[in-house]
Formats: C-alpha cells, structure tokens, sequence
C-alpha cells in the first residue's frame, strides 16, 4: 500500500529532484495513514532519503540498467510497484521521469496526471492541481484508477526535511531483451556549465544584448551566482546562442527559484515557459517592455552599464557572505 | 516508409486563456486555433522523409469537426492524407488508445507526435501509445534520420543530448530540433489547393476507458506589484534578493 517513488541518481548522488518527490510524498502518505517506499538504480549510498522521509528502500544494482533506458526501467519500477503493493507512484518531471512516465502508467494500467503542482486537493476521489496552457492557467484532474501515477512539476512543492528510520532491501526484477530496443551510442553533456534543469538561478539573454559577442556579461553574472545561462527564442534562431539554451513555450520550461532576465522584452510565449519560476527580475532600457508587469523586481536600464556593476557588486556580495 | 504525423489542435500561443461553465470548460470565445507547435517540428520533418527519400505522410488527430482546418492546414504544407477520428480528446489515455489502433490499422513504420501539447501539457500520449503497441519509443528527439528499418536519433536529456539507435517501427515524442524554427513552412496557395481535394477520412473512435478526467480549471492569483529598483542602487536589488525574497 505504500507511496512509490523513483528516486533518481547521477554519479551516485541522488538529484535534488528526488528529495522533493521523497518530501512529498512523505506528505501525501501521512494523509493517507501509510509508508514511503524508494526505489533506487544502481546507487550504492541511499541513507541520504531518510532525512526525507522515505521509510523503505529497494536497491536495484544491475550492470544493464547502468545507463538510463526508458522501457527498462519502467519495467523495474512496475515490478517494484507490484511487489509493494503500490496504489500511487510519484515521479519527478525530469526529462528521463517524464519519458518513462507514460510507459509505466500503461503497463500499470493506472490514470496519469503530470505536471502536478501541490498536494492533492482531495483524496477521495483523487484529485490533483496541475499546470495547464502552459502555465497559464491550472487544471484539477481526477484519477479514477486504483493505481495512480503522478508526475511532480520540479520545484513547485520544495523538500522539507522529515527524518525516518531507514529500511534498506534489495530488489532484483526480471529484466527481459526486449526492454532495450533503444541503444544509447554516446552522450554528450554541456561540460563544466549548471544545466537549465538543475540550476537553482537562471540568467537569461535577449536581443537586448545586440550580439553574440556580448554574452561573456550573462556568462560572468551566471558565474558569480553559480546559475545556468539561457536565452530568448530571437536569440536562438539568430544562431547566437545553441537551440538547447532557448527558454520559453517552444523552448524549454524553467521552474528557477531566480529567473534574471536581461533585454529580454516578455512576449507572452517567453513569459509562459519562465512563469513557473518564484522570484523573476527584469533589466531592460524599455520600461514598457511586457515582462516589467510579470517581474517581481524590476531595473530600467541599460544592460552594458547595469549588469557589470552589479557582477561587481555581487562578487562584494558573495565574499562577504561566503 | 510510412509516416503518421499526430496533430494536435491547440489554441495559438497568444490566445488569452479563459474559462467558462463555472471554470469547468475551456472558452474557445475568439481564439484561434494552430497546429501545437512541437507536432509541427514533427510535420515537417516528416515532409523532409517524403521529399528526400519517398516516404508518404499521414496526419491524424482525435477531435470533432472543428479541428478539420487545422488537419486541412497539415495537409496544404505536404501530407499526403489526414484521419479524424471523431471524438473529444477527454483524456491521454483514451487519446493514445485511438491513435493505436490507427497505428495498428495502417502498418505505419514511424510515428512522430509533439512530446506534449501547449493546452494540457499532459505529454504523455506518445509514450502511452508505445506502451499499449509495445513499440520502441524516444522521447524529446531532437534529430532523426532512417535508413531502410534502421534508425539513428538525438534525445535531450537534462544537461546535453544522448545519441541512440533502433529499428522501426518507433514512435517519437518530438520537438525543436527535429527541424528548426525557419524550416517550417507557410502554405502555399497550390498547397492549399491541393489540400482540398486530398483525402481526409474520418472514422469512429474505439472503445477505451477514460482513466482520468479534467474536472475544474483556475487562473493563476494576480500578482503583487514589481518593486522598481534604480540603475544606481544595486545594493537595494541584492538586499532584496538577499533578505526579502530569500534566493541569493
């Protein structure tokens, strides 16, 4: 009966990701009067989920699930699913989560609701919030099923530290051939950079900043805030900056706790993928630019004067607060 | 090769977003209607296949007639023939469900359909419709190419890309990347005269059960007012980032 979750690692540390769904679900199961189960792939050290929560742990090692494969894992995570006994499964809104998402939703023939931004609003019948219109409005869903999936919407509930006693299993599931008909042949990572998705701060640059030569000012401000760097949609298709930083609703989604956006005007599809993020401030010269109605904090100004000041300024900062 | 494109019709990202019936439905009150957005990356790289290497280009969508403009739209930028299954899109499951017997039906080799649509943002048919097929499956693709039944594709992952290989049949749940923004293309007026007379069959939904429902939507609460900070005091924009809002 007890909540399942797959608590995601890389290189053997868990990602933040998975301490939020472990405080969630933490949550959701002291409502509902049960336990929650984790499960893990291939991590050796999974103490750290106590401090969430997490009640249970079953440890999976097995040299072919050693790279992310959707259809294999999700076939791990039902076996897991089944022997627990599960009736809801909470998932992170990691690009690898959301891809095996749906794969195990049909193969546990349970409803699925994704991008869920809060704690239920009512258990019985199960009914969640989650972001509709890209992030323009929200849309309760309810999940009819007996087993539930749910997909948490990344930094929309937080992690909250809960300690538990830990009770460490080992799991061995059946792993068939046919769970890998998609081979990975390499992987190349964006190397020594905060990616979009793991970053706590994100600068961002738009057509303000008059070419691809200037980005070294967003660059340098990311670097002082330890922030992942990203753009307008005009900027990518100008080949300023890689398709891969281009934020917005085409582009990627950003749930930050600080989105800085710099000569970026806000047209509405920019503001729909950026909206999810807490705190958003705006430096632009045009003070009619859309995106100072949706900012909580605003400078009108000139990004070229602006932004070095205040690289210093914050470098001040950081060596006084460090 | 046979190529089916799934459509979604969605409002155009502009569109103001309401609701009515008590928050219970979506207003369609003056909006207007496109392709989403992350299906026409995926249309027009399947119109790539059918111009390079002769593979024929269906598009399908689950929706009432309504969405036939937008399937007309599809078919004035190149796809050889489009399929309405006649029935309201109440649910991912119940959507993928549809589609998968339409898969099944017409042997198609490869299914691209956007990773998510831009009204629900459930991003889940693609997968659900490989998990009920049993068919391979890549999210997030960024880049195909096909050679006979063997397949090279680019996923995104957090971070960077992953590059895979696999063999049709293969669903993909595409984006940005499959092509770019100026690759995609505004109908013609010969495309849009063609696309009159191509085929545009519409068919009966199948039995599926309805797994989840959308009982009630809300609009973000208004938010507080900026606070306007002065070019020439930084420091007030790093102690409120600092003490009031907690992020620095």
């Amino acid at each position: 009966m007890s909540i399942l979750i797959y608590a995601e690692s890389a290189e053997g540390k868990f990602k933040k990701v998975a301490f939020e769904i472990a405080s969630y679900a933490k949550k959701v199961a002291e409502t509902l009067g049960t336990t929650v189960t984790a499960l893990t792939i291939n991590t050796e050290d999974v103490s750290e989920l106590s401090k969430y929560g997490v009640d249970k742990v079953l440890k999976v090692s097995n040299d072919k699930l050693a790279g992310f494969n959707a259809k294999a894992y999700a076939d791990v995570i039902k076996q897991a699913a089944q022997q627990e006994n599960t009736k809801l499964v909470v998932l992170s809104s990691s690009t690898n989560s959301i891809y095996l998402s749906s794969l195990l939703a049909v193969s546990l023939e349970a409803g699925f609701a994704s991008n869920v931004v809060g704690l239920p609003v009512s258990t019985a019948p199960f009914q969640v919030k989650r972001n509709a219109f890209s992030n323009k409005a929200f849309n309760i869903t309810e999940i009819n099923t007996e087993v539930k999936v749910i997909g948490l919407a990344k930094n929309s509930y937080g992690i909250f530290e809960n300690t538990s006693t830990l009770a460490e299993e080992a799991f061995s599931p059946n792993i068939g051939d046919n769970d890998f008909g998609i081979k990975v042949e390499s992987v190349e990572k964006t190397s020594g950079k905060v990616s979009i998705a793991d970053a706590d701060i994100v600068v961002s640059g738009g057509r303000g900043l008059k070419g691809p030569e200037n980005w070294g000012l967003i660059e340098d401000l990311a670097a002082v805030l330890g922030a992942a760097t990203a753009c307008s949609k005009p900027v990518s298709d100008l080949g300023w900056r890689p398709h891969g930083e281009h934020v917005g609703q085409t582009g990627k989604p950003v749930a930050t706790n600080l989105y800085i956006a710099i000569g970026i005007s806000g047209a509405i599809q920019h503001i729909a993928g950026i909206n999810a993020s807490k705190v958003k401030v705006v430096i632009n010269t045009d003070p009619e630019a859309p995106f100072f109605k949706v900012a909580d904090y605003g400078i009108v100004g000139d990004a070229f004067d602006v932004v070095p000041r205040l690289i210093e300024k914050l470098k001040a900062f950081k060596a006084q607060n460090a | 090769m046979k190529i089916l494109v799934c459509i979604s019709h969605v409002p155009d990202t502009t569109s103001k977003i309401n609701f009515t019936n008590g928050d219970t439905e979506f207003d369609t009150n003056g909006v207007q209607y496109v392709i989403n957005p992350n299906d026409e990356f995926g249309l027009t790289r399947a119109i790539w296949f059918q111009e390079q290497q002769g593979a024929t280009v269906t598009v399908v969508n689950v929706g009432g007639p309504e969405t036939e403009p937008t399937l007309r739209k599809a078919l004035a930028i190149g796809a050889n023939e489009a399929i309405r299954i006649n029935a309201t899109p109440t649910d991912g499951f119940f959507v993928a469900k549809q589609l998968a017997e339409v898969i099944k039906n017409g042997a198609y080799d490869l299914v691209i359909a956007g990773k998510e649509s831009l009204d629900y943002n459930g991003g889940m048919v693609p997968g659900m419709i490989a998990g009920i097929l049993e068919y391979n499956f890549l999210n997030s693709c960024i880049n195909i190419t096909v050679e006979g039944t063997n397949v090279k594709a680019v996923r995104e992952i957090d971070g960077g890309k992953e590059t895979v290989s696999t063999t049709l049949p293969l669903i993909i749940g595409g984006q940005k990347g499959l092509v770019e923004e100026k690759d995609l293309r505004i109908p013609n007026m010969r495309g849009i005269m063609t696309a009159r007379t191509k085929a545009l069959n519409v068919i009966e939904p199948v039995d599926a059960k309805v797994n989840t429902k959308a009982v009630k939507f809300e609009k973000p609460a208004a938010k507080s007012a900026i606070k306007m900070v002065s070019p020439d005091n930084l420091d007030e924009l790093i102690d409120l980032l600092h003490n009031e809002a907690k992020v620095i």
